[in-house]
């Protein structure tokens, strides 16, 4: 699946994209994310306080223990300040 | 851009600068049922002189379909003709729109009320991201959510 990154969060981790294939064991928004976590400094730096990463999956915002199902893309990013 | 297929509904998130007044005449013009438009208008705000830009970051796709839901959501609980929302992306100096909202309705309070529900969700849930260009040619810092910006949907349960 595509993943995509934005804001401070791409910054930090350097991209903005990445195709990834996920474990079958994760099934919830909350394990992706402490999966994400375990991918190297950047990731655990960016995760650190996980509850201020958004997460929204094909376009949908979904909170940290709802399920992915077979997303086509997750998007992370930070809580929003447009308008 | 593009516009959705509720009649009602339009929502265009474009780089390029937009004239309320242009906006609301389309609305209007020729219609006889519209007696109230609220238009809400949010600009690039520079407190302390520092500011050369705000550089709108957003996810394409998702920004429109984001603010289309909560504008579906507004037009079911106020009797709400008509909903426009303009949101600009990249960079936007002091001083320039960054956001129009139009609703009309036959009388004011669901006008007004609309425009602001719409302005409440929006901010908190439309993936847009601001961050600051300064005047001395450094790149400033993202700007950070509000919690009154989350406080101020408690209004609307």
């Amino acid at each position: 699946m595509k993943v995509l990154y934005f804001s401070w969060i791409r910054e930090r981790l350097g991209m903005d994209e990445e195709e990834l294939t996920l474990p079958s064991e994760i099934k919830t928004v909350g394990e992706f994310l402490a999966w994400q976590k375990n991918r190297g400094e950047e990731f655990e730096a960016v995760l650190e306080f996980p509850d201020v990463v958004r997460v929204a999956v094909d376009h949908e915002h979904r909170d940290h223990d709802e399920t992915i199902g077979d997303a086509r893309e997750i998007a992370l990013f930070p809580p929003m300040t447009g308008g | 851009m593009s516009d959705t297929t509720e009649a009602n509904i339009q929502v265009r998130i474009q780089p390029h600068d937009f004239d309320a007044g242009i906006e609301i005449a389309a609305l209007t013009d020729s219609r006889f049922d519209i007696g109230a438009v609220v238009t809400f208008s949010g600009l690039c705000r520079d407190e302390n002189g520092s500011l050369s830009a705000l550089e709108l970051e957003h996810y394409p796709g998702m920004a429109e379909a984001e603010i289309i839901r909560i504008a579906e959501k507004a037009c079911q609980r106020w009797p709400l003709s008509h909903l426009l929302v303009i949101h600009r992306f990249g960079k936007i100096a002091p001083g320039e729109n960054i956001v129009l909202v139009v609703a009309c309705s036959s009388h004011r309070q669901a006008a007004f009320d609309g425009a602001s529900y719409l302005m409440d969700f929006l901010k908190t849930r439309a993936p847009f991201w601001k961050k600051e260009h300064l005047k001395d040619g450094s790149s400033g810092e993202w700007v950070s959510a509000k919690d009154a910006d989350d406080e101020a949907l408690k209004r609307w349960e």
